[in-house]
């Protein structure tokens, strides 16, 4: 097995970068995408930060394929994105694919979804000091939107596996946690029933392991994982798994550390990388009532900072969330609190102007 | 067509001769075959009316007699009470899990979990009473998987309107039949359209000629979020058979673990009775540490069944006095109790409430 060594940060060429600026697409989506958006782009004029956003707008009422087609040309010209979650209208025709599916495997093959799940210092709940990346398959396995209905009243849905995606998938894994410095992967499937699918799986997991001494691997049953998550989550340190069960186990997982306004969300592919929140929620019912939480959001970009080499900014801001979160008073409703989103992203700015380096006028 | 099934009204009762109910037993591996057992040792001294038919089924073998025997018993008697059956993999993907034949031969199409916050065991959340009613033969279980080019793997998740339908009337007739104001369908039907889709409408349809329950969904992944920090906002929920397992566990992870939960799985004809989280504890096997809490009670769904309802609270009663107890809590609780210790503390319990049960324990 020949492994095509992709750690974005190494061997791919870096993004476009004209005149020391990056240009990043950014796409607005639905729901609380648009508003937390546009705090992400005043906090990053505010903090100098040397990049522009190209915003591309998706409708998704319609059933053109358009707007997305733009959207996935645009990131394919810039290589980096940052999104919300585009609405998929359930009363339009099973035809009309999730954009948000087709954005991640028909134009960029972002293959690898990665949530890292960290109790945030500041925030309430009841397991303290979680710690867990989750990688999960990002563009086949129950999503393959393959499915018919040969007879009526019978309903076909098809769950792809590949070797080669879970080849590929395992060997991100197995990298990303040997560059994080981190002891032990775990995968999550359902082998025991879906023998073929999941053992293949677990099959190609297995392969990579080997190649990776210094890291130890083990298997657990989807049931039991989710299970020893809710009383033991401290066990778990990276796990890795086909579609599906990645969605679950990452609501699992936000849910334990706080919730879906607190944990950024990366989709990486070989030439392309796009950020948004990691449970990918629209937040249509508080959507422009500034009550959101723009956390997830915001640690996303810094994920993207971190993506484009601009580690200085990544950081900074970062750390200003962490103070902001700190303080509970400002926490929004979905943590508690009755804050609002730009109580929260003023706050932040402040403690950027405090730590010192060069910012425009509050 | 209407599936008119109610677990405990339409199917005739099952097999009683001069007043004594006959189950069919099936062991299964690692701590079944102890803690049913113990369920035996619990009936005789309690002077429960069952005989138990035990059945053995080997799992390592290739053959499907064994579990055609098993399946013919529980034919013959209508309801079982068995133990996980570890499925080996390391035979070739032809060889079926155990379990998964049992349910799809019998028709199980039902399984349904009560997940409450029990006394004397500590969780981090409190007043969670959720009943979880799960699809038991279709969806992703029906080991429909081919190759059909190299590497790559196509896994058939099966979804029809029939089952659909039944597990919805199944789901509402329960949910009023025990007082219950809301049912949730559990689903993802945003990305998996027919599939999904197809569940949610039956559901849908069910929930229309019950207009004293209310009906919502939810998607699977939002619904995991929710139950990990504010579970109490549910009361029933229904759901295919992949989410349900994982949906189950989730639930059984937040009122205390697999040793407490019991399940049941019904079918139009036949019933049987397990642990909710189907574990076989393989490492715990025969080391005395297993809790039987959830053996137990499930054994008491099965007494309910049969419609021995004193019997049934005799024990569930006894069962949760003693769980109260928390210096015999069993490991996977925290503590440091033994199997047998908690089972005599029951037996103890139950000869103090004056039953009737042999002198000699």
């Amino acid at each position: 097995f020949t492994s095509k060594t992709l750690m974005q940060s190494n061997n791919k060429p870096p993004p476009a970068r004209y005149g020391g600026r990056h240009t990043v697409t950014l796409i607005p989506g639905d729901g609380i995408g648009p508003e937390l958006l546009n705090h992400v782009r005043e906090l990053f004029r505010f903090s100098c930060v040397p990049l522009d956003f190209e915003v591309v707008n998706i409708n998704s009422s319609i059933t053109s394929e358009d707007d997305i087609n733009n959207a996935i040309t645009a990131i394919r010209r810039n290589g980096v994105a940052l999104k919300g979650n585009l609405e998929t209208n359930h009363t339009l025709p099973p035809s009309h694919k999730s954009r948000n599916n087709v954005l991640r495997y028909t134009g960029l093959d972002l293959y690898a979804n990665v949530m890292r799940c960290q109790s945030l210092p500041g925030v309430q709940t009841r397991h303290k000091n979680i710690d867990i990346i989750i990688i999960r398959e990002n563009t086949e396995g129950e999503y393959s939107s393959l499915e018919h209905e040969s007879v009526p009243g019978v309903v076909e849905s098809l769950k792809i596996i590949t070797r080669n995606n879970s080849l590929r998938i395992a060997d991100y894994a197995f990298q990303l946690a040997r560059e994080k410095g981190r002891r032990r992967v775990t995968a999550v499937h359902k082998a025991n029933i879906m023998k073929l699918a999941d053992g293949l799986f677990l099959q190609c997991c297995r392969e990579v392991a080997s190649g990776y001494p210094d890291i130890a691997f083990d298997s657990m049953i989807v049931d039991n994982t989710t299970m020893q998550l809710v009383s033991k989550p401290h066990q778990f340190d990276v796990m890795v798994m086909p579609n599906l069960y990645g969605n679950v186990v990452s609501n699992v997982c936000a849910g334990l550390v706080g919730g879906p306004g607190l944990v950024p969300g990366a989709n990486y592919g070989h030439n392309y990388a796009v950020f948004e929140t990691a449970t990918r929620n629209t937040g249509k019912s508080i959507a422009g009532r500034n009550i959101a939480n723009p956390t997830a959001m915001l640690l996303a970009s810094c994920l993207m900072l971190d993506h484009l080499k601009l580690h200085d900014y990544a950081s900074m801001i970062r750390n200003a969330v962490f103070a902001t979160m700190n303080e509970s008073l400002l926490h929004t409703p979905d943590i508690g609190g009755q804050g609002t989103t730009s109580e929260m992203v003023q706050s932040v700015m402040r403690n950027i102007k405090s730590s010192g380096p060069l910012t425009t006028e509050l | 067509p209407n599936h008119t099934i109610m677990p405990n009204q339409i199917i005739p009762p099952p097999a009683k001769y001069g007043g004594r109910h006959t189950v069919t037993m099936i062991p299964g591996d690692g701590i079944g075959p102890e803690l049913l057992n113990h369920a035996r040792e619990l009936f005789r001294f309690c002077c429960v009316p069952v005989d138990f038919e035990v059945v053995n089924v080997d799992s390592s073998v290739t053959s499907e007699d064994d579990i055609n025997n098993a399946v013919t018993a529980i034919k013959r008697n209508g309801v079982a009470l068995k133990g996980n059956i570890e499925t080996n993999h390391n035979l070739p993907p032809s060889h079926k899990s155990r379990n998964n034949l049992l349910r799809t031969s019998l028709d199980l199409y039902a399984n349904v979990m009560h997940c409450q916050t029990l006394p004397g065991v500590q969780t981090r959340h409190r007043d969670i009473d959720i009943i979880i009613i799960r699809e038991n033969t279709e969806g992703e279980y029906s080991s429909l998987e081919h190759e059909n080019v190299p590497g790559v793997v196509e896994c058939l998740k099966i979804i029809t309107r029939m089952n659909s339908m039944r597990l919805a009337e199944f789901a509402f007739r329960l949910a009023r039949e025990k007082g219950r104001r809301r049912i949730t369908a559990v689903h993802k039907a945003n990305i998996m359209k027919l599939g999904d889709g197809l569940f949610l409408k039956c559901c849908k349809e069910v929930a229309a000629g019950y207009p004293d329950i209310t009906f919502d969904d939810m998607i699977v992944d939002n619904t995991t979020m929710q139950l990990v920090s504010k579970p109490q906002q549910f009361d029933v929920m229904v759901m295919p058979n992949l989410y349900g397992n994982v949906v189950s566990n989730v639930c059984a992870g937040l009122v205390g673990g697999p040793g407490l939960v019991p399940g049941a799985n019904y079918g139009e004809n036949y019933a049987v009775f397990e642990t909710a989280t189907r574990n076989t504890g393989k490492s715990i096997a025969n080391k005395n540490i297993a809790n039987p809490t959830a053996t137990l009670l499930a054994s008491c769904l099965m007494l309910d069944h049969l419609r021995l309802h004193d019997h049934a609270s005799v024990i569930r009663k006894a069962v949760l006095k003693t769980l109260s107890e928390t210096q015999l809590h069993t490991a996977d609780l925290g503590g440091q109790g033994t199997t047998s210790e908690v089972v005599q503390t029951i037996m103890q319990e139950v000869q103090r409430n004056g039953f009737l049960n042999p002198k000699h324990i």
